[in-house]
């Protein structure tokens, strides 16, 4: 089946794989796919689709097998829906030692959410991440683009209260 | 005698410009290599002499590595640069992404010039948004200084960076699996031989450093590799990035001479935390063996005194622990790690990471047996050295080492069914 490549995605987003397509040889266009999977998962809210998987891999030219195979080797595409604001806690050791324990507690009972969970309103769902390379703020977390350093009890209510 | 090569910038209120890094002395080492068409087997003579060693954490030559490629041969040749800064402790490279990201652009375009490559990428880890962010602005700065781009600063050498965003996966941070990465795949080790210089990035002979490592180079050029060497130690050249974390006071990342004594790293940040006592130390990174804290008063930070205490300086991530931390819980979050982070490409390391973790897990939890000491020392042992990367040595490291200094600890677990600290 012949896809229309211009049907895909929106055109911010096309124009976003294009950009990436850009920067390897004429021959690997598949070296674009995890900022395209990237692109396309932001667009939908922070999580991926099979059917998202598959018009990448036609934008692409790529079979959807190889893109199923990137899109769940990574840890950060998602493969079912997370809240508006993605928490991505560190509980790694630098974190560990420095009370990472004690902040998600305060977020499990704030958020009323363990891990892998999202809440009711959908604003918000808690992640436990690997060492994000930012030991020396321990302990520490992320949202979207920013990381949060040296979190305090009062500092995350004060960070989520901030959040739209 | 801190802050002299990858920090000198530091001291700026916005060093990650290109206008800063200028005022600096910044692109007056390119600049100069090719208005003077420099051999590159001078350059490389120079980094081989300043005993400049792999910053990401394995230690290799660089100026060797780079003396790798063959610049005659009539095809592409990369540079690659290894921001997928992912070792537990270890959070050097964003520092550099973030306050210095021209220096690293300067050292990839000096090792591009001297393998005769036209093209360099930086794969940055993906959480690293931020530092992304920078990395790209100073990439747009340098294309527009004429630094990157066709024809180079009228030189005719033509040669551009692009970064490329990771998705979330230690092991990329592993060379050729991070190769694979850029190629668009999963990211999983290749076996080696071939190296990269022979086949590296889409098949091509490669250069792949650490980003400490580049942003090192042009200083080096600028001073002298009997500079840098004489500012370390034999056999660990130059000064150096130490992450240290943990119950300290002043966490942070500090750029000293390689070879300074270990208390006096401490002193620097800050002494331990609530005056408590010291109880152990991972000096590079969550795969080196641990070294009990009274013995690490004694070492220097460089790589012959580290591994004179059977551990490693690896990426200079030193993190530090108080008497009040439990090793088998720091052991058991240590094996989680790797057991999560394992590719799943070679048997005894996907099989083995899970099978310690839920070893350790269940003594950390009081349901250990008198047997587990001894399992987990043969599953280590069965680990090491069988798989086709260094992840299954860095997950078996660890276990060996917390169960040679802290044995007691762990045979408390199982005797009692709870923790003795």
């Amino acid at each position: 089946m012949k896809i229309d490549k211009t049907s895909l995605f929106t055109d911010e987003v096309r124009a976003e794989i294009d950009k990436h397509i850009a920067k390897y040889p004429a021959d690997w266009k598949q070296s674009a796919c995890m900022p395209a999977l990237t692109a396309v998962q932001e667009m939908n809210g922070g999580w991926l689709t099979r059917e998202l998987m598959d018009q990448v891999a036609a934008y692409l030219d790529m079979p959807a097998i190889a893109v199923y195979e990137v899109a769940t080797f990574y840890s950060m595409y998602e493969h079912k829906e997370v809240g508006r604001h993605k928490i991505c806690l560190c509980t790694n050791i630098s974190c560990m030692v420095n009370n990472s324990d004690s902040i998600l507690d305060h977020l499990n009972k704030r958020l009323g959410i363990s891990f892998g969970e999202v809440t009711k309103d959908g604003k918000f769902s808690i992640k436990e991440v690997e060492c994000l390379g930012a030991c020396g703020g321990a302990p520490m977390m992320q949202i979207g683009d920013h990381y949060y350093e040296n979190l305090t009890t009062e500092k995350i209510d004060s960070i989520l209260e901030g959040l739209e | 005698m801190a802050n002299e090569v990858c920090f000198r910038t530091l001291h700026r209120d916005a060093p990650w410009t290109i206008e800063q890094y200028r005022q600096e002395g910044g692109y007056k080492v390119l600049e100069k290599i090719l208005r003077e068409k420099t051999s590159p087997d001078e350059i490389i003579e120079a980094v081989k002499l300043s005993g400049l060693r792999g910053r990401g954490g394995a230690g290799f030559p660089t100026g060797l590595k780079w003396s790798f490629i063959n610049r005659t041969t009539p095809v592409e040749k990369y540079v690659v640069c290894n921001s997928d800064e992912g070792e537990p402790g270890t959070f050097k490279d964003r520092d550099i992404l973030r306050y210095n990201p021209h220096q690293l652009i300067e050292g990839m375009i000096i090792c591009g010039y001297v393998i005769g490559g036209t093209a360099g990428y930086n794969y940055i880890r993906g959480e690293f948004r931020e530092p992304y962010f920078r990395f790209e602005a100073a990439l747009e700065e340098a294309r527009a200084a004429g630094y990157l781009g066709k024809n180079v600063l009228g030189s005719g050498f033509d040669f551009d960076i692009h970064s490329h965003l990771g998705g979330g996966a230690y092991i990329c941070g592993e060379e050729t699996a991070l190769l694979e990465s850029i190629e668009g795949k999963k990211g999983q080790p290749r076996f080696k031989p071939p190296f990269p210089a022979m086949f590296g990035l889409f098949g091509k002979p490669t250069v792949i450093n650490n980003t400490e490592s580049f942003a090192s180079i042009p200083v080096i050029l600028d001073k002298g590799g009997q500079w840098f060497a004489d500012l370390g130690v034999p056999n660990s050249g130059g000064s150096k990035l130490f992450s240290i974390s943990g119950n300290v006071n002043r966490p942070g990342n500090y750029e000293i001479p390689m070879g300074t004594p270990f208390r006096d790293l401490l002193e620097l940040a800050g002494g331990m935390k609530d005056g408590r006592t010291m109880k152990a130390v991972i000096p590079g990174g969550s795969s080196s063996p641990v070294i009990p804290g009274e013995q690490m008063m004694e070492l220097n930070m460089d790589y012959d005194s580290i591994a004179s205490a059977d551990s490693m300086l690896g990426s200079g991530a030193v993190i530090v622990m108080d008497d009040t931390n439990c090793m088998v819980k720091v052991l058991d979050r240590i094996s989680y790690f790797y057991y999560e982070e394992s590719c799943g490409q070679c048997t005894p390391c996907r099989e083995g990471t899970g099978w310690m973790h839920r070893v350790i897990h269940r003594i950390e939890n009081g349901q250990g047996r008198q047997e587990d000491l001894d399992l987990l020392d043969d599953v280590a042992a069965k680990i090491a050295g069988r798989t086709i990367c260094a992840l299954g040595d860095a997950a078996a490291m660890p276990v060996a080492g917390f169960l040679k200094h802290y044995r007691d600890e762990f045979q408390f677990h199982i005797d009692h069914g709870k923790c003795m600290v």
